[in-house]
């Protein structure tokens, strides 16, 4: 096909840069597209989309009618980045992370980062995501965000930036590993003769430090997957993430806990538990500890990690350092705790909560983007320069009643990546999710999920608003 | 095992059996049909006893002919016994043990499922009945060969197996019954009229209880025992039918072989042995199994409620042993509640 036919239209493109030239890392596949024959690519396209509706690679949508199951929209042109790039992203990836977990356990035990004024005490207190409960705790080996998702764009100036943490439950590993698995059924030729790096581990690796943060006195630890059915929307990945491991995929209903001590329910009687990588939100875990109207969770189970019978993945509490008005400070966060600059820089962030902050973005509202600080999945976004009138007077009026859980960011232009329409290729804007697992060392899966923007124009990559995904490649210099 | 997934794998493998089963009795209803020897309106309302379904077929038609049967028994999502919903509940159940069952098994059932749902919108491009019922006995036993070649014969997979063993055995057990749902007890569910109007319900005086080759073939073919009774016994006869879909031990859909490959998996889960047991479903399967392993034949026919009562009681019994399956191994949540 013709590559020359593509337009970059003034953005930042992945594959190409403004004169059509791949960029390092890209050439392979640039050649290998062009060489894609008349009606290639729309074949191979919807050869992917038949794969992922027989492999069942579903998401559920909420409020959604057909029995809300979707299949995740997957594109066959993958995302690049070249080995050498990626290997600042992971070394500023462990350098975040290591930061963020020092500052949750420290707000949660000795508060120094506020005693020293380094993040305001009032802003980590109000936090929606901020626990109570877990002062005074110290997780098994110190770890308390053992796996994260930061969410990661590269603006129009070719910069990569972190977007936002996602240290609670981040999900879409799965799709990593399962885009991964399509591209090599459905589009073969593009593998030819690259060096990409591989990303199907990630399950050892998650197995491998969830044995490592189990309770010491437990010797053969079991581990177990606890969702809160197949209607959440990430079920899928629950499901897939328990048996690429192995391990038992449970609900709130399977388990028990008995002094302390929790146990599931099997064909054979109760069997002890010793560590649970929960997809389930910090409310939800344990009515007699939070939300006392949760239905998914496990009464009991936090007195049981307090006591040190059972390891919690992710602890309890961490939702304080994934507060976007947490993200702002992450910068002098990482400063703080490792005395060394942030490797990958913020988007300049503006924190409503800080009256001198909040009068700017209210004085210039179509020009920022607002986000509310504790949402997940795109939803209360507000995207100034595209919203209407009444729209932001509505945002106006929701920042100004509670300002703390607002923050504002100037609107990018996050880089495309050339993807199938038709039979062609065009421009869309992407993200990239890389995964971290912090156990014994800090590990961070290559590449990671590229979700893309299908609709034209669109800079919303969320699945539950019309995104899609991409396999993303780390690409190593010189042939195979 | 968690118990709820045991209990899933358990319904999930009996409702993929369920819809086979079906398919199978749809497609000798057809070709029953096709012969012209029975009155339609009597030969559909049979196939619709043939499942006990009749009192929720008769509540929503006024009548009982192929159209009506056939949707009824393939797409109703309100009938929770039709093909359709069978493989929905599969389905459900599959996704719910995702990590407990192997890839090449979600994907058969999950393919079943999508094929169930664009049949039943008209968009799987389906050239007539006998085209789609193929195939939904082609999903069923390819998902039954692929749990036996991908999954580990562990607990699970004996859950899996008591499953689909007795539905399996309570469909035989009913395919047989036949002469019942020709009789005018199979009627009470029928409007009044019925009897009289063209739908061609009108009851014989008395029905032919022996002499109908025809019928006992179509009983062999809805169990595909066809081809394997006639190596044993030749001719068609209702005796030997009987005998031969009760008794025979090497045959995969008597129900003495269910059965028998039921209580096997049962007992290498509880590691029990046979002829003592240690918990209801023990004891309830393996009474009944027992049962089968001395009766014989004649008894039968000859006994109280002849071949009819029999079926019955063996209906009844298969129920309580499931029941007993489930209050052993999936239960445990609630006798927890409530002690």
């Amino acid at each position: 096909m013709d590559l020359q036919a593509y337009q970059t239209e003034g953005f930042h493109d992945e594959l190409f840069d403004a004169s059509l030239r791949p960029r390092p890392g890209t050439e392979l596949l640039a050649s290998r597209l062009a060489e894609a024959s008349d009606g290639e690519l729309a074949q191979r396209q919807r050869a992917a989309d038949k794969t992922l509706l027989t492999m069942g690679i579903t998401f559920n949508v909420y409020g959604h009618e057909a029995g809300t199951e979707k299949v995740w929209p997957f594109d066959v042109v993958p995302r690049v980045i070249e080995a050498a790039e990626w290997a600042v992203i992971e070394r500023g990836l462990k350098q975040r992370i290591h930061a963020l977990n020092l500052f949750i356990d420290d707000v949660y035990n000795e508060r120094r980062i506020v005693t020293d004024g380094v993040v305001p005490e009032w802003l980590v207190d109000s936090g929606k995501c901020f626990r109570g409960p877990c002062a005074g705790l110290k997780p098994p080996r110190g770890v308390w965000c053992h796996i994260t998702g930061t969410d990661l764009v590269r603006g129009g100036d070719g910069v990569m930036y972190v977007l936002e943490d996602n240290l609670r439950t981040p999900s879409g590993v799965s799709y990593v590993l399962e885009n991964r698995e399509v591209m090599k059924r459905t589009f073969p030729q593009l593998f030819a003769g690259q060096r990409i790096s591989p990303v199907e581990n990630y399950p050892e690796k998650l197995l491998a430090m969830l044995e490592y943060i189990a309770p010491p006195q437990a010797r053969d630890p079991r581990v177990v997957v606890l969702t809160p059915g197949i209607y959440n929307s990430a079920y899928f990945e629950h499901s897939f993430l328990a048996r690429q491991m192995g391990v038992e995929l449970v609900q709130g209903s399977d388990l028990v806990v008995q002094n302390d001590v929790v146990f599931m329910r099997t064909t054979r009687g109760l069997q002890r538990v010793d560590v649970i990588y929960r997809r389930i939100d910090d409310d939800f875990l344990d009515p007699l500890a939070f939300r006392d109207d949760s239905l998914v969770g496990v009464p009991g189970l936090m007195r049981a990690y307090r006591a040190g019978n059972v390891a919690l993945v992710n602890a309890p509490g961490t939702g304080i350092a994934d507060d976007k008005a947490v993200y702002a400070y992450v910068p002098q966060i990482i400063k703080y705790y490792l005395g060394e600059d942030a490797i990958i820089p913020n988007v300049p962030t503006f924190v409503c909560g800080e009256p001198t902050q909040c009068d700017h973005v209210l004085s210039k509202l179509g020009e920022f983007v607002v986000k509310p600080a504790n949402e997940s999945g795109g939803y209360g976004i507000v995207l100034g320069p595209r919203a209407t009138k009444e729209q932001l007077e509505d945002c106006r009026a929701r920042i100004k009643a509670n300002p703390r859980n607002y923050i504002a960011q100037p609107m990018l232009s996050l880089s495309r990546v050339p993807t199938v329409v038709g039979d062609s290729l065009e421009g869309r804007h992407v993200d990239l999710r890389p995964f971290i697992l912090y156990g014994e060392d800090i590990f961070v899966l290559p590449g990671g999920l590229t979700r893309v923007a299908l609709v034209k124009g669109s800079l919303v990559v969320n699945s539950s608003q019309g995104g899609g995904s991409k396999d993303t490649w780390v690409v190593h210099e010189g042939r195979r | 095992m968690l118990s709820r997934v045991a209990d899933c794998v358990y319904w999930m493998n009996r409702q993929i059996e369920r819809a086979e089963n079906v398919a199978r009795a749809v497609e000798t209803t057809l070709d029953l049909a096709l012969d012209g020897t029975i009155s339609p309106g009597r030969l559909w309302n049979a196939l619709v006893c043939t499942f006990g379904d009749e009192a929720d077929f008769w509540a929503r038609h006024g009548l009982a002919d192929q159209a009506n049967v056939f949707t009824f028994l393939a797409f109703d999502q309100a009938n929770p016994n039709s093909m359709a919903s069978c493989l929905q509940a599969a389905r459900e159940n599959a996704r719910t043990v995702r990590d407990m069952i192997s890839s090449p098994m979600w994907e058969e059932i999950n393919k079943a499922h999508l094929y169930v749902r664009a049949a039943a919108t008209g968009t799987a491009g389906i050239h007539g009945p006998r085209e789609f019922l193929d195939e939904m006995k082609r999903a069923s036993q390819l998902i039954t060969g692929v749990t036996d070649a991908t999954m580990s014969h562990g607990e699970a997979w004996h859950f899996a197996r008591m499953g689909r063993l007795i539905e399996r055995a309570d469909k035989t057990s009913r395919v047989l019954d036949v002469e019942h749902y020709f009789s005018p007890a199979a009627l009470r569910f029928a409007p009044p009229a019925a009897g009289t109007s063209e739908s061609g319900l009108e009851v014989p005086a008395d029905v032919d209880a022996g002499g109908d080759a025809v019928q006992w073939s179509a009983v062999l073919e809805s169990a595909s025992a066809l081809e394997m009774y006639r190596k044993e016994y030749g001719a068609v006869s209702r005796r030997n039918v009987a005998e031969f879909l009760v008794f025979a031990r090497p045959f995969p859909r008597a129900m003495h072989f269910c059965l028998i490959k039921a209580e096997e998996s049962l007992l290498a889960v509880t590691g029990g042995a046979k002829g003592a047991y240690s918990n209801p479903a023990e004891q309830r399967l393996g009474r009944l199994r027992s049962h089968l392993d001395y009766g014989a034949i004649d008894e039968i026919l000859s006994g109280d409620g002849g071949l009819h009562g029999f079926i019955d009681g063996f209906q009844a019994k298969l129920n309580q042993a499931s029941d007993a399956i489930s209050e052993t191994f999936f239960g445990l949540r609630s006798r927890e509640k409530s002690s």
